[in-house]
């Protein structure tokens, strides 16, 4: 007696929590019916293994039928929802939340690489190196593209689009604004110097810097909807990195450079632990951050901002052991004092600068 | 020319790509019905085209409008070649014949291809104007309300139950025709699915024309079939019972509650009463004094087996029913009289519900079948099916003088089905032999019969359970007692029906699913040899089928089963047998006795051993069941049996002593010198098979019970949360050394591993019931069968579970007269304030809310479209907006029971019946055949979905797919499948969303969604 056709096909669509782990965990049915076997499912349920096989059979091929759907153009995923339709919304939504989730290790190794043929077939050595099985990796590398591919050519807010177009929770869609932002602009985050950095501290920068370092954050509307305009969210605003070249003047002019750091240690004196390492280091730093601004006209400057905001200010803070409170105290008083200086006229290109600036640094300022 | 139909194609979206070189589609529109086609511009490059096109009219007798269906063909243009068919959508317009259903149609349907499945999907608007004919002989049955739902529908009340109306259609299979030879696979799938659609909806109209001349107008418990003879031709028949319904203003009182100021009542004219006797005599007929007597189904069927083939057709007249009226007295006479009157002018007294309004039912008599055995041959003159339906008509006749030996002058819970293969066919009808009440049989009214029938209800409670019989001239040998509950009548000690339970009947405990499982070998034979083969395993068959039921049921311990339904398969080199049903402990029935187990041999020490280990596990298996199922009649207390009947009290007594012991019982039983008492012989190890196989059925994990009656007796509080699923397994036997009993024992253990499956994957909704469990066997090949089930899962409160202490008939019936009082102290204004937040507010406001969403996605450009479609968008979107969907607004649901838990049923949109069929050349590459077919009924549950939404609906009710073939070549890579639906499209509202409304309120608010004039304006 052998099965030759065995389906289970309900109004509503069950999914099992347990099993839809294991199969975004790209296991094979026969290692999630092992699995589902050690978990101790058959004592609590007294079902057979027979019946345990045939159960995530039905479910594999009910989630292969759904990924099958979630892979036609998301303006339609609406679809899914009318030909599958969940026995209520949540459980729905925690099945696309499940399909886009990503695991940590693996973002971080392909955060702002380009999403491409290339990349892909590094997939492989990803899987040795996180043990994430292939399978899920592949999984997780197209939902990037997808998602990439969509919003790219899309107008308005980068984290509603992929909200709605894929139906994600706000956190994810979020991560995933993060994701295309980083996959698009190209940052270097795979560096040795960069690796004790978390996908989250990443996030959090891009997330700043949609918000205020892009076409979209100045709010300006395009002019002609049919012109090539750069992407709203995804692409840093090109006239904002020209100007930035502005900001050179603060460490190039010596008397302005001389009149902001005695500004700045007036302010600070007696209330910085690392006071005297400031002062030492002070022009250094600022040369640092203000060449780093100045840098940003080329592209290759632009994939290297995390490397150099790390180079130029973290890793010198850090061996000096500076705490993060007066790294606080420091930033917040080095960006107020400018706007003491006289003879700088650029106070909004600064306060849109450094306002962004200063919260990534201090994200990224930790162990 | 009394019809003026108009059909508008709006917009088109998720069309798949025709043109590689675009990847973009150039598509257009074909409407066409009868003979007329209508085409829209093609537009141009793209996947969402908006033709927003005038309205097509159709200018068409009424006869068309119900036989034709819209065919609505999308088509990609193609300037070099010919055009591309991308899929089509067929529309029954039948929901708009009758004023009170749906009047528009307008939605998103899914494009169908047979080859491709759902290719994108159609927004299509479809109105008629329909001219009043007022000619007498006309051929159309515009108006008559078809019903799925083997019960009087909920929102509505049955005047007069006429009875019986069936009718078949034959046509040539398109599939056989020899131009099937160079027409491609898909057209010749068209053209099967446009014929039957056309042959439905003519034998609707030709059932439609039998009941308006019964004077009814509305058809229930409409159950229509396929059979697909291949060579022979394709039939399609539908029986159903005639009825004169009544729209109920308050959806609450689904009793013929006679003083509620329905204002509807009225547009019935009500005949005069032409039999001015029915009141004073039907309902006071003093059932407590009848004498009459019975019959234990069991031993009955056997009989009733000898019978089973068609060589053998000797009704057996006049056992009962003549008889019966000398010991009756004059009451009973009476009564006879009039329901014969009633129903003797009906050929057959027939009736397809399952359900009845209380007092319908007066009493049962037990289960009557007749199966037949035919060989098709090619139907010469499809115009003419006479051999088709002379083959009916000689079963009918069948049943109808079992039910007379039986007492009875009607069958209710009747059905009937075939089984094919190759050119053999058995034919089968079942049904409960039955006593009915004459009132709603008549022309007449139950007008001020509600106390009378409250009265009656107490006094009646088991009456359904008492024999309709003579005692002293009983068809069978049967084992009488005095009925348990009255103490006054006499009952059977088993009965078993093929209808629902009665509501007001009581039932200890919980109730279970039983079957029974039978696989016979049968040499491969052609034709005439063929089929007497069958016609002589049949009646061995069934005469096993039913002693593996009567023992299950005592393993049980219980003594009534419920809706049996046995269905005998036949196949190329066997026969199976399923039969399925639902066994309680009735309250008035005696307690059941043990099973005893004797051997060949008592002198063999250690056999002896054998037997009494087995005799043992049995008895512990039935005390554990009893414990399961909380079987645990009251103990009979001797004062109560103090009645002026001497006789009873002697045997309570012994009654009671078998309740404590059940060995004793069967000893009890013996020496009563019974013959059918319940003693298995082991002489053989196949009866040794049998004894294990009895021990073997698991019953569920605990926290799940399952029936196949539309709700599990003894559970009463149900929660909202139901889950509906079609579950299909094909296994292949190993064809060496195939025996009856690995046959058996392969068949026993599919039907096992299935409710196993089901049990595990409804876990997480214990505790919960599987209802309306439906099984059904197919042998598509030499060494497939095939196992169907559907059934909807509903969650209870466990909580609850026990405070149950009225029947819900009083509790309905109390209401009906709560809402009736309320509804008059309630000024009308209170109406209007609850209509803002009335969960499904009517099509117009249902859009305004959509459009003033502002979680539109982006995505949505397409705004024109939003304005000119307005029902099918306005919901997918509320759907889609993904952060502030409104939740009310969810999925259509879909159940096979004719309710919806936690909800009521405000209106009835019509009829949906769909047949589909899906084939492929690329089985692998769309998952195999479990692949195949998981989608395709995913793809046939959403156009169910599509086209009730377009009628207004939200759910749909009396869910059931009929039939569902499947064909595989997996050497060629292909593969077919067949699917037939049926419902009826509703709309619901939540009973906690009327509270929130108004919790006294029920009855306005049905109002303004019944009549959705009111709140539109």
């Amino acid at each position: 007696m052998t099965s030759e056709l065995d389906i289970f096909v309900g109004n509503t669509t069950l999914i099992d929590e347990d099993v839809y782990r294991l199969w975004l965990d790209g296991y094979s049915v026969t290692d999630a019916v092992a699995l589902r076997v050690r978990s101790g499912i058959l004592e609590q349920t007294g079902a057979t293994a027979a019946v345990l096989q045939s159960d995530t059979m039905d479910h594999y091929r009910t989630f292969h039928m759904l990924e099958r759907l979630l892979h036609i153009p998301p303006s339609r995923q609406a679809l899914l929802i009318e030909r599958y339709p969940g026995p209520a919304r949540p459980p729905f939504l925690s099945f696309v939340g499940g399909y886009y989730a990503f695991d940590e290790a693996f973002v971080r190794e392909v955060l702002g690489k380009k999403l491409s043929k290339g990349t892909k077939k590094d997939l492989d050595d990803i899987s040795t190196k996180t043990g994430i099985t292939l399978k899920s990796c592949r999984r997780q590398f197209d939902n990037f593209k997808r998602v990439f591919k969509v919003v790219e050519e899309m107008r308005g807010s980068l984290v509603d689009n992929i909200q709605q177009h894929f139906l994600l929770s706000d956190r994810l869609a979020r991560d995933y604004a993060a994701i295309v932002f980083f996959a698009n602009n190209r940052f270097e985050t795979g560096k040795k110097k960069l690796q004790y950095l978390s996908f989250g501290d990443f996030a959090f920068c891009a997330e700043l810097m949609i918000q205020n370092w892009t076409l979209g954050a100045v709010g300006e509307a395009p002019i002609d909807p049919d012109s090539q305009m750069d992407d709203m969210d995804m692409d840093l605003d090109k006239e904002f990195l020209q100007d930035l070249k502005e900001l050179k003047v603060l460490v190039a002019d010596k008397d302005l450079l001389d009149l902001h750091k005695s500004l700045v240690c007036t302010a600070l004196r007696g209330k910085l632990g690392v006071f005297s390492e400031m002062e030492a280091n002070f022009k250094n730093l600022s040369r640092g951050l203000v060449n780093v601004a100045a840098k940003l006209t080329h592209n290759k400057d632009v994939r290297d901002l995390f490397v150099d905001l790390v180079e130029k200010f973290v890793e010198p803070c850090r061996s000096d052991h500076w705490p993060l409170s007066d790294v606080r105290f420091f930033l917040n008083q080095y960006s107020a004092s400018v706007h003491s200086l006289d003879g700088f006229r650029h106070q909004a290109l600064w306060d849109r600068y450094m306002g962004t600036l200063r919260g990534c640094l201090l994200r990224l300022y930790h162990d | 020319m009394p019809g003026k139909l108009k059909v508008k194609i709006v917009a088109g979206r998720h069309l798949p790509v025709m043109d590689r070189a675009s990847d973009l589609t150039d598509a257009f529109v074909e409407v066409k019905f009868g003979n007329t086609t209508f085409k829209t511009d093609v537009y141009l490059k793209s996947l969402n085209p908006q033709w927003n096109s005038e309205w097509f009219k159709f200018e068409v007798d009424d006869e068309d409008l119900q036989d034709e269906p819209l065919q609505i063909t999308v088509l990609d243009h193609d300037t070099y070649s010919a055009n591309d068919a991308i899929g089509k959508v067929y529309i029954d317009i039948d929901p708009l014949l009758y004023s009170e259903a749906a009047t528009v149609i307008s939605g998103w349907f899914p494009i169908y291809d047979t080859i491709h499945g759902i290719r994108g999907e159609i927004n299509v608007v479809v109105k008629v104007d329909l001219f009043n004919d007022l000619n007498r002989f006309r051929q159309s049955s515009c108006g008559v309300k078809f019903f799925c739902t083997t019960s009087i529908p909920k929102c509505y009340r049955a005047v007069i139950i006429h009875g019986f109306v069936e009718e078949l259609v034959v046509n040539e299979d398109p599939e056989y025709q020899w131009i099937d030879r160079i027409r491609t696979p898909r057209a010749s799938n068209e053209a099967r699915q446009r014929l039957i659609s056309l042959m439905s909806g003519e034998l609707q109209r030709k059932i439609g024309l039998k009941v308006l001349e019964m004077r009814g107008n509305a058809v229930v418990g409409y159950l229509q079939c396929f059979d697909l003879e291949g060579e022979s031709g394709l039939v399609v028949r539908a029986i159903g019972t005639a009825c004169t319904l009544d729209k109920l203003s308050s959806p609450a009182a689904f009793l013929p509650a006679c003083n509620s100021p329905s204002k509807e009542m009225k547009e019935i004219p009500f005949n005069e009463d032409p039999n001015p006797n029915t009141h004073s005599s039907g309902p006071s007929t003093p059932l407590k004094n009848q004498t009459y007597s019975f019959s234990p189904s069991k031993s009955y069927s056997r009989q009733s087996s000898s019978s089973d083939t068609d060589l053998s057709l000797t009704p057996k007249t006049g056992m009962g029913s003549g008889s019966a009226g000398k010991e009756g007295g004059p009451f009973k006479a009476l009564l006879r009289q009039q329901t014969q009157s009633a129903l003797e002018q009906r050929e057959f007294p027939f009736f397809t519900l399952t359900a009845f309004p209380p007092g319908f039912l007066v009493h049962v008599g037990g289960v009557v079948s007749a199966r037949s055995v035919k060989l098709l041959d090619r139907i010469h003159n499809p115009d003419e099916p006479e051999t088709r339906d002379a083959w009916w008509a000689e079963i009918r006749q069948e049943i109808k003088s079992h039910a007379k030996a039986l007492g009875c002058h009607a069958v209710v819970g009747y059905s009937e089905s075939t089984s094919i293969c190759e050119e053999v066919c058995i034919l089968s009808a079942s049904g409960t032999a039955a006593v009915l009440n004459p009132r709603f049989l008549q022309d007449g009214t139950v007008e001020g019969c509600l106390e009378q029938r409250l009265e009656e209800n107490l006094s009646i409670r088991c009456g359904f359970c008492h024999i309709p019989y003579d005692e002293l001239n009983m068809p069978f040998p049967a084992h009488l007692t005095y009925c348990y509950n009255c103490r006054k009548q006499k009952v059977p000690d088993v009965l078993f029906t093929t209808i629902d339970l009665p509501t007001d009947a009581t039932v200890i405990g919980k109730g279970c699913l039983i079957q029974a499982r039978l696989c016979r070998l049968k040499k491969k034979a052609q034709a005439e040899a063929n089929a007497t083969a069958i016609s002589n395993l049949l009646p061995f068959m069934e005469y096993e089928v039913h002693t593996q039921l009567m023992n299950k049921l005592k393993l049980k311990g219980m003594n009534a089963l419920f809706g049996l339904r046995i269905q005998i398969t036949v196949g190329e080199n066997m026969l199976m047998g399923l039969a399925s049903a639902t066994g309680v402990y009735l309250a008035a029935l005696p307690t059941p006795g043990g099973i005893q187990i004797a051997g060949k041999t008592p002198n063999d020490g250690s056999y002896e051993q054998h037997i009494s280990h087995m005799q043992k596990k049995i008895n512990d298996t039935i005390a554990k069941n009893k414990e399961l199922y909380e079987i645990n009649p009251p103990e009979i207390s001797e004062e109560i049996i103090g009645s002026p009947i001497p006789e009873p009290r002697q045997r309570s007594r012994l009654l009671r002593s078998q309740s404590e012991s059940s060995d004793e019982v069967t000893e009890l039983d013996l020496s009563h010198g019974k013959k059918d008492a319940f003693v298995l012989e082991i002489d053989d190890t196949d009866a040794m098979e049998d004894v294990h196989s009895l021990l073997t059925d698991v019953p569920p994990p605990s926290g799940f019970y399952s029936c196949n009656t539309e709700i599990m007796p003894g559970i009463n509080n149900w929660t909202s949360e139901i889950q509906m699923f079609t579950s299909v397994r094909v296994i292949r036997l190993s064809s060496l050394n195939l025996t009856n009993q690995a046959l058996n024992k392969n068949f026993n253990d599919l039907c096992e591993n299935l409710l196993k499956s089901l049990y595990f994957k409804l876990r997480s909704m214990i505790p919960c019931c599987l209802c309306h469990v439906n099984f059904t066997v197919s042998l598509p090949e030499d060494e497939l069968i095939q196992v169907t089930v559907t059934a909807v899962a509903i969650t209870f409160d466990k909580n609850q579970a026990l405070q149950t202490t009225k029947t819900p008939v009083e509790k309905s019936l109390q209401r009906a007269s709560t809402d009736n009082e309320e509804l008059l102290q309630f000024p009308l204004e209170l109406c209007s304030d609850s209509l803002p937040s009335h969960p499904f507010p009517p099509v117009k406001e249902h859009l305004e809310s959509a459009s003033s969403n502002s979680g539109i996605p982006a995505a949505q450009r397409a705004v024109t479209v939003e304005k000119a479609s307005p029902v099918g968008d306005g919901n997918f979107r509320n759907r889609s907006a993904p952060p502030c969907a409104n939740s009310t607004v969810g999925v259509v649901k879909m159940t096979p029971l004719s309710f919806i838990p936690g909800a009521k049923i405000t209106k009835y949109l019509g009829i949906i019946n769909m047949f589909f069929i899906r084939e492929t050349t690329s089985l692998r590459e769309e998952g195999g055949v479990s692949g195949f077919l998981h989608a395709f009924i995913a793809e046939v549950f959403a156009m169910v979905r599509a086209h009730v939404a377009a009628l207004g609906g939200n759910a749909v009710v009396s869910y059931i797919m009929k039939q569902c073939v499947f064909m595989e070549n997996p050497n060629k890579n292909q593969a077919q499948c067949l699917i037939n639906v049926s419902g009826d499209a509703v709309v619901f509202v939540r009973e906690s969303d009327l509270e929130v409304v108004s919790s006294q309120q029920p009855t306005t608010n049905c109002q303004s969604s019944c009549t959705e004039g009111e709140v539109t304006t």
